[in-house]
């Protein structure tokens, strides 16, 4: 099966579960098993070419550009992971399945779930390091829903929110880490990155690198100091922990380090860091762990020390420390989610994880106890079991390690871990199984059903089978290890046997279980010497941390961010102004290319007339009438400096855009009050004439230099000119630009202002259906109404006007193409004679006369353009492909007809619909308010010659 | 001429932005459709200032402005009435529900709101 459909299939899978939730449990987790299934044989069906050395993969450009191209390879490492990714996910849904209880929303579980394994999954098979970033980033999310999933849980959403900060922050981290690698390489594809070994160690940037992806690398897989997280993470579902901390979440650091080991290993930087660090997390979780009450924090501490085992493993930068790395994690995988899921049975049936409150369990829970037991021995490393194989070759590999230039530390710390690891291992056993049967047990404990103890009876049976029979692991093990280390050394040839001959690693062992056993009979007076040392806590440290970093963010945020939007305006008008400065002043600029041309009288006049306007707004704006009166002649005078500077298009645009733009402030004015008072100190105005003025020079500055000046390059406009007749069938460029050449732009424009007009319409409703319908209707006019609703004289002229503006418009549109014109300025024309007959005969009359509902109009502009755009699919051209034709009937003179007239249909309905809705919806606003209206739209209202006593009549006959 | 039309929109800005810094929503309205008319006769100048040569094809003639800047210009205007008519709706939908059109978060209302949080 093809690699991407092996990444694809847990992603929409997710979608399945979410679906099935309600055809039941057995159904929700039977899809989501198939789905898994699915993708698992789809990579079983890769083992031969796998087997064979070959490297699978498969290519897609997704941006070039970036170097971000999804590319997947498999190869030994890469299907090593993913089968333990898919192979335990399988085990996991299983008892999964019987784990959770009927309140967990199953589809929720498993959605988050194989979410997660296609994030794990897209992340070992990844061959672009950026797509591995993208994985990356998926599988903190997508743990984070884990790990939080039970969300009445304090616990679960502090740990998934510490989760999340901490695998996020490193996350952060390595993608400077990987950046970096890719500029040094100058690909982000990792097969061409791991044939480059010398050229990244030799960069001074090679330090940088290998500390930023450590830094993701030792948080995703909780290496010391990031280890704290993990075991709070144990909040999740048990299934969860046993996925997360077992094969998969955690073990996405291992990979890669790993994967990077050709080329970032066998340094000393790469030696000193990444051993450190296993070192002690082996040490110290080890030693955390076997004093834990819970039974999975207890697991938790020693996946930690296990991790940390791996990471040293990988740090000693040798062949045989990365083989023995690959057989551990195998190992690991098996023994630690068949113990997570044993801890997880045990809680689900006794209902309680405190060792203290357990023991006794062997002949309560004989099942449980086998699997346990030899999972726990397993990772004591207890012969026979595969856990022994493994710690044997840590062994044997730390006997050859010098840190710090001492020969004794690694094997002593080594062999100290490895004590006390046998000492959690074995209280594990003796503590929870074995003593005598209790009679307070929170529950009566009895072995679960075959689907809870199956999945881990079948882990249990490989750790056997491996233990017993290392020779069948061999040749797999051998191959992962061939991958990993990519040619950069050969691979190990001994043989992975259970005796060796009396070899130091022997008596290591022997020595760390004897500990062990000796370590577990001292229990008690160790406990308390443990609970009397004082030691750090560290959530409590990373509380602190994030509160002084909220602190310090909110001191700095609140006074910019209170709340104020002028202050906002005026940081940022600053902050723009400022930016402005600093380009202006850094920048240079060329000699003027552009004469001065002269200004005659009109333009002056025009000049002039817009400047007090402008002037005028500014000194008399809390009159607030007044001011839109103002506004209207800025608006006029814009208009016509466009007539004069050769754009008529715009001019009528701007001058019908005008009309409607006043009657909407006009409407929204009837209910503001009519005056702004004086509220801002002195101070504070000369602050804003401070920043008006200085954004005002600022534009003032960059328009007249870019005036003077011609563009740096040859304008595409060129290409308008000359293709506009020829290919667009029209000689108004501007329209061909519009519903041609950038037809798609036109396209999106009407949408959004299509969604304008809904939106506002939508308030509207939320206004006349909530609280403010009340006020509405209690509200008085505060200034007596002209007491002829409906002058005759308008009414009549505005009627009789009518066809005339639409005969007006109609001209507008046709000759869009080629004159002056087009949809936009023809449905501003319309929408204006509409709303004459608004203004003149009153709300009803014209709303009882229309026939579509502006939504309706809206819809048909936006799908009739799109239809248009689409019927060039047809014809086998790109989306909005204009055709033209010329068409003559007798008798009239030759037409052109062309599709693009059809897409200014579209245009011209699309902003007749928004237009009106928008204005319709004011007028519903002042309607509710005070409607004292008839039907009849001539009546003369009578309440003018006989006010009602106080006025309160005015608003009680609503319509 | 280029004089006039860059001062314009220096002083159409100036005014936008002083009436953006007021405190009630009309003001802030009004000074927003003066950025509006000052951003886009600035992106019109981005196609120089030609007077006399509209850009509609003519047999005998061959210099004409520059139409592209026209075209985005149009359905920018076009799309600011869209705007002002979206921020004038909020601005009185908040001034019906409250009878208060300040911009700002008025200061007794922030305490009221985290009282009623304690």
């Amino acid at each position: 099966m093809s690699l991407f459909f092996i990444v694809a299939l847990p992603f929409f899978g997710a979608l399945l579960p979410g679906l099935m939730n309600s055809a039941g449990r057995a159904a929700c987790a039977g899809v989501t098993f198939t789905v898994s299934l699915a993708a698992f044989i789809g990579l079983l069906t890769n083992l031969p070419s796998v087997l064979a050395g070959e490297v699978v993969m498969a290519r897609v450009e997704w941006m070039p550009s970036l170097g971000l191209n999804f590319t997947l390879m498999l190869d030994g490492l890469g299907f090593f992971f993913a089968l333990l990714i898919l192979g335990i996910g399988l085990l996991i849904i299983a008892y999964a399945r019987h784990y959770l209880s009927r309140e967990d929303n199953m589809g929720e579980f498993f959605t988050y779930l194989l979410l997660f394994q296609g994030a794990m999954v897209g992340i070992v098979l990844s061959d672009n390091i950026l797509l591995l970033l993208v994985f990356w980033e998926l599988t903190s999310l997508s743990s984070f829903l884990l790990i939080g999933y039970w969300k009445h849980l304090p616990e679960g959403r502090q740990g998934a929110r510490m989760a999340l900060t901490v695998t996020g922050m490193g996350g952060l981290a390595m993608i400077g880490g990987m950046l970096i690698l890719g500029q040094i390489v100058g690909s982000y594809d990792l097969s061409v990155i791991l044939q480059n070994r010398d050229l990244i160690q030799a960069n001074p940037l090679y330090v940088p690198a290998l500390i930023l992806i450590l830094l993701g690398c030792f948080t995703k897989s909780a290496q010391f100091p990031f280890h704290f997280w993990l075991p709070h993470a144990m909040a999740a579902p048990t299934p969860v922990s046993a996925y997360l901390h077992s094969a998969t979440m955690v073990k996405a650091g291992i990979f890669l380090m790993a994967r990077m080991w050709p080329v970032l290993s066998g340094t000393p930087e790469w030696f000193m860091i990444v051993t450190t660090a296993g070192l002690v997390t082996m040490v110290l979780g080890a030693v955390i762990a076997l004093f834990k009450h819970d039974l999975k924090a207890l697991l938790a501490f020693s996946t930690v020390s296990h991790l940390g085992l791996i990471t040293m493993l990988l740090g000693t930068g040798t062949a045989f420390g990365a083989m023995a790395a690959t057989f551990h994690i195998l190992n690991h995988a098996t023994f630690k989610a068949a113990l997570f899921m044993s801890a997880g049975i045990i809680d689900h049936e006794a209902h309680t994880r405190d060792i203290r409150r357990l023991g006794g369990l062997r002949t309560l829970m004989p099942v449980t106890f086998v699997i346990a037991t030899l999972a726990a021995l397993s990772m004591a490393g207890i012969p026979l079991l595969n856990g022994f194989l493994s710690k044997e070759m840590m062994l044997e590999e730390a006997n050859h390690t010098v840190l710090f230039g001492v020969p004794w530390l690694v094997p002593a710390l080594a062999t100290f871990g490895s004590l006390f690891s046998a000492a959690y291992c074995f209280r594990l056993i003796g503590h929870v199984f074995l003593g005598p049967v209790r009679d307070d047990y929170p529950a009566k404990p009895h072995d679960p059903g075959a689907g809870l103890w199956m999945p881990p009876g079948i882990l249990v049976l490989l750790v056997v089978v491996i233990g017993v029979a290392p020779f069948l692991a061999e040749p797999f093990v051998k191959l992962v290890t061939a991958s990993v280390l990519g040619g950069e050394a050969e691979v190990p040839k001994s043989y992975f046997k259970i005796w060796h001959g009396l070899v130091p690693a022997l008596f290591m062992s022997i020595i760390a279980v004897v500990g062990g056993l000796l370590m577990l009979a001292i229990f008690n007076p160790a406990l308390r010497l443990w609970e009397n040392t004082p030691r750090p806590e560290a959530k409590r440290i990373f509380d602190a941390i994030v509160e002084t970093s909220v602190r310090l963010a909110r001191q700095l945020i609140l006074p910019l961010h209170n709340g104020a939007f002028s202050r906002y305006a005026a940081i940022g008008s600053i902050a723009i102004i400022a930016a402005g400065f600093h380009a202006w002043t850094t920048g240079t600029v060329g000699a003027p290319t552009r004469d001065v041309q002269a200004a005659g009288l009109v333009a002056i006049a025009g000049w002039l007339m817009l400047v007090a306007a402008t002037v005028g707004m500014v000194f008399m704006h809390r009159n607030r009438l007044l001011s839109l009166i103002l506004i209207g002649i800025v608006g006029l005078m814009v208009s016509i400096g466009f007539v004069f500077f050769s754009a008529p298009d715009l001019a009528m645009t701007q001058f019908t855009v005008e009309v409607v733009t006043i009657i909407l402030l006009l409407l929204a004015l009837n209910f503001l009050p009519n005056r702004t008072p004086v509220e801002s100190s002195v101070l504070r105005r000369v602050r804003d004439v401070g920043v008006a003025v200085a954004g005002g020079l600022a534009t003032f500055v960059l328009a007249y230099y870019y005036l003077l000046r011609d563009a740096v390059g040859t304008p595409i406009s060129e290409f308008h000119l000359a293709n506009s007749y020829k290919g667009g069938g029209g000689t108004n460029v501007v329209n061909v630009i519009l519903v041609d050449f950038r037809g798609f732009d036109t396209y999106g424009e009407i949408i959004v202002l299509g969604i304008a007009a809904l939106l506002i319409y939508a308030l509207t409703e939320t206004l006349l259906n909530g609280p403010v319908r009340a006020r509405l209707l209690n509200r008085k006019p505060d200034q007596v109404r002209a007491g002829d609703t409906h002058p005759m004289m308008m009414v009549v002229l505005t009627r009789v006007i009518m066809p005339v503006v639409l005969m007006v418009g109609f001209y507008i549109f046709l000759r869009g193409h080629n004159e002056p014109g087009g949809g936009f300025i023809a449905g501003l024309i319309v929408s204006i004679g509409v709303v004459m007959q608004y203004m003149a005969s009153g709300f009803a009359w014209t709303s009882a006369r229309l026939k579509y509902p502006y939504h309706g109009v809206i819809g048909a502009g936006v799908l009739i353009a799109g239809l248009t755009g689409i019927g060039s699919w047809f014809v086998g051209k790109p989306f909005l492909t204009s055709d033209f034709t010329y068409v003559r009937i007798p008798p009239f003179e030759k037409f052109e007809l062309a599709t693009a007239a059809l897409f200014d249909v579209g245009v011209f309905l699309a902003v007749v619909g928004a237009v009106m809705l928008s204005l319709e919806s004011f007028s519903r606003l002042a309607r509710t308010a005070y409607t004292e209206e008839s039907e009849h739209a001539m009546d003369i209202d009578p309440s003018r010659d006989d006010p009602p006593p106080g006025g309160a009549g005015l608003a009680k006959e609503v319509v | 001429m280029e004089l006039l039309v860059a001062s314009a929109i220096g002083i159409m800005t100036a005014g936008g932005l002083y009436l953006v810094l007021r405190l009630r929503t009309f003001p802030v309205i009004l000074g927003i459709s003066l950025l509006t008319y000052a951003v886009n006769v600035f992106l019109f100048g981005s196609g120089r200032l030609t007077v006399g040569a509209p850009p509609i094809l003519r047999d005998d003639v061959t210099a004409y402005t520059d139409p592209l800047p026209q075209a985005l210009v149009l359905t920018a205007i076009v799309i600011s009435f869209g705007m002002t008519a979206v921020v004038v709706m909020i601005g009185l939908g908040a001034f019906l529900g409250s009878d208060d059109d300040h911009v700002d978060d008025q200061p007794d209302d922030a305490d009221k709101k985290a009282d009623g949080a304690s």
